[in-house]
């Protein structure tokens, strides 16, 4: 890996955690926060293999002892908690994301960025932090499923928001086409 | 690096091996999960708070804020279960996850963030197949705390910028108003900060990193 | 030598020889400067031809090149990585697999040099803009490059710490290529080049050649 690529990871893991500095909504239990935007940043702007170490090394951050989530937690204990499969699903996501978003690269419109980030973003992260709650609470899938309804309405927006953002960036700063045309051109 | 959670008394626990530490709390977890009865997770649950309070002489008040973070899921989860599984369901599961929170707390206060990003550099090891060099780990921790200051001043200034110039700062277009031109300014400085970390060296130990030349003369 | 970014040439049949001590770099806008720059250590290779450093050639010697040709960047927040200001000096040492008692022998020389030892174990991002501008510098000469590329060093700084860092680039024994608008910056240097939309259009002393750039500049709208 090049050190702009660790650069760029870097980045993204921090802009994740910049992300948790905007005040969260608390909705019952769970804060909807806006990190999950990182999520789906980290996957359309750099792709699957660098948006997954952005979000693994935020997490790598956060348990050592960062307060770096949006309620200002960090530590072991995050993981341990009941939305422990939420966070451990962020990386897994951005590779979705992302894979999604490398695939339809040259033809990357709104309509992929939506898909790619409904489904790495949203679809792929409710898939692991669900069950993962219905075990830990030992509640059936269905109750768990009908509480994470939730989060929901915040999702979409936040996939719309990521996905706008995402048409532009490609644009003005393709991170994901870049090593190719560098090649090309040396 | 901000050490907001470690809490040194020097205590045998604080001395312990990091790696050791993480493994018993690797083996908490799967004691609680694969022996679902009150008093083994109870045991459990009383072990951890014996060691963390009597042995590793960590505040209580530390341990209390771990359980408030945490108190509205025992709410929910303690209400959701006790409708299905009755009170000795709800009991379970809240005793569960207050033997796995503090547990992770214990370690969390008990071990320097420098000997957890060691086992984290040796946990990464097969992370090679993504090609990552586990050496980098601790340049990519130093990195991402360097541009969390930065990334927050620069969109800050982005927002007074567009405020000046009578931008909107609500909703959606406002985001992503925002969001654009930081992406573009941070992706920007990233790389000058890998080209100026190339400048001093930073990929010496790397495979030859530039294709060949495929240049015309 | 010659160098294109994708279908846009920013440097076109340059053919050049540096051997003076103080060499500066002048010229408008986006006229292809820091381009030179970058190709004088390797960060960038040419499209066309190409650039040697004392007989290595930088698309092959990458590496001894850089290890060579120092190089300070424009933005000093972009150059520091490291939380304290002694870890972010040592880190180009560290990369040569210095010794860690030598390294500290050598990076408290350094920051006494640039009066930064009181800030050996502050955060790095708190400095101020001249300061971090120092560190940046400090951080590329505890490698003591034989030589030394500067691009805009001073653009960021007020007068007083502009003029610090052009004593101290005075002071240095190391060859020096300076990139800059800063035009007082090149009193006394060797030669001075000016650029204009990526070709070479004058190459002479500090004085001719400024008289160049400057009557160019004139006859534009
Ligand atoms: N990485 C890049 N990819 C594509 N184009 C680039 C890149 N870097 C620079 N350019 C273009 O090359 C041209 C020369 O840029 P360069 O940075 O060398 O100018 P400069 O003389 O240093 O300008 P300034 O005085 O503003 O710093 C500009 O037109 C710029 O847009
Ligand atoms: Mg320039």
């Amino acid at each position: 890996m090049k050190t702009r690529d660790l650069a760029y990871v870097a980045l993204f893991a921090a802009i994740t955690a910049v992300l948790g500095l905007v005040p969260a909504i608390q909705v019952g239990p769970v804060p909807i926060t806006a990190q999950t935007l990182g999520v789906m940043l980290a996957g359309s702007v750099l792709g699957a293999r660098r948006g997954f170490l952005a979000l693994l090394l935020f997490l790598v951050l956060v348990a050592v002892g960062l307060p770096l989530l949006a309620s200002g937690s960090g530590g072991l204990s995050v993981f341990a908690g009941p939305s422990g499969g939420y966070l451990y699903s962020w990386p897994i996501g951005a590779f979705v994301v992302g894979l999604i978003t490398e695939l339809s690269w040259s033809r990357y419109n709104l309509g992929w960025a939506l898909l790619a980030n409904v489904v790495g973003g949203i679809v792929v992260v409710y898939a692991i932090g669900i069950p993962f709650l219905a075990l830990y609470g030992d509640i059936p899938l269905a109750a768990a499923f009908t509480g994470s309804f939730a989060f929901l309405p915040g999702d979409a927006v936040k996939a719309v928001v990521a996905s706008l953002v995402a048409v532009q960036v490609r644009r003005a700063y393709p991170v994901i086409e870049r090593p190719r045309r560098a090649a090309a051109s040396q | 690096m901000t050490l907001a959670l470690y809490v040194p008394t020097g205590s045998p626990v604080h001395r312990a091996p990091a790696g050791a530490k993480l493994l018993t709390l690797v083996a908490v977890s799967v004691v609680v999960f694969a022996v679902p009865t009150l008093p083994v997770v109870g045991g459990v649950l009383a072990a951890v708070v014996l060691v963390g309070l009597g042995v590793a002489r960590l505040p209580p008040a530390l341990l209390g804020r771990q359980v408030r973070a945490v108190l509205w899921w025992l709410v929910a989860l303690a209400i959701v279960t006790g409708v299905v599984g009755g009170v000795a369901g709800a009991a379970l599961v809240v005793l569960r996850l207050l033997a796995l929170v503090l547990a992770a707390a214990v370690v969390t206060a008990t071990t320097r963030v420098t000997e957890l990003v060691a086992v984290v550099e040796w946990l990464c090891s097969p992370l090679r197949v993504f090609g990552v060099r586990p050496a980098r780990i601790g340049l990519l921790i130093a990195m991402t705390l360097r541009f969390i200051p930065l990334v927050a001043e620069r969109a800050e200034r982005i927002r007074e910028a567009q405020a000046a110039r009578g931008g909107t700062v609500r909703g959606i277009r406002a985001w992503t108003t925002t969001a654009v031109p930081l992406l573009v300014q941070v992706l920007q400085m990233a790389h000058t900060t890998a080209e100026a970390l190339d400048a001093r060296g930073a990929d010496d130990d790397a495979p030859p990193a530039r294709p060949p030349s495929r240049g015309r003369r | 030598m010659g160098h294109s970014y994708g279908a846009r040439t920013v440097l076109a049949d340059l053919t050049v020889r540096l051997t003076e001590r103080r060499v500066g770099v002048v010229g408008a806008n986006g006229s292809g400067k820091s381009t030179f720059a970058r190709l004088l250590n390797g960060l960038v290779v040419p499209t066309e031809g190409t650039v040697t450093v004392d007989s290595l050639d930088t698309r092959t010697a990458t590496r001894a090149v850089r290890r060579r040709v120092g190089f300070v960047f424009q933005d000093p927040d972009a150059q520091i990585v490291h939380p304290t200001v002694a870890e972010d000096v040592a880190f180009g040492l560290e990369n040569m697999g210095v010794a860690p008692a030598e390294r500290a022998e050598r990076v408290a020389e350094v920051l006494t040099r640039y009066g930064l030892a009181g800030h050996a174990d502050h955060p790095a991002h708190l400095l101020s803009g001249g300061q971090k501008q120092l560190l940046a510098l400090a951080g590329v000469l505890v490698m003591r490059p034989a030589r030394i590329v500067l691009d805009e060093p001073t653009t960021l700084l007020d007068l007083l710490n502009a003029r610090r860092v052009a004593l101290l680039v005075a002071e240095l024994e190391q060859s020096v290529v300076v990139v800059t608008h800063d035009l007082p910056l090149l009193e006394g240097f060797d030669r001075v080049l000016v650029f204009d939309t990526g070709r070479l259009v004058a190459d002479d002393s500090p004085a001719a050649a400024i008289a160049a750039y400057r009557s160019l500049m004139a006859g534009r709208p």
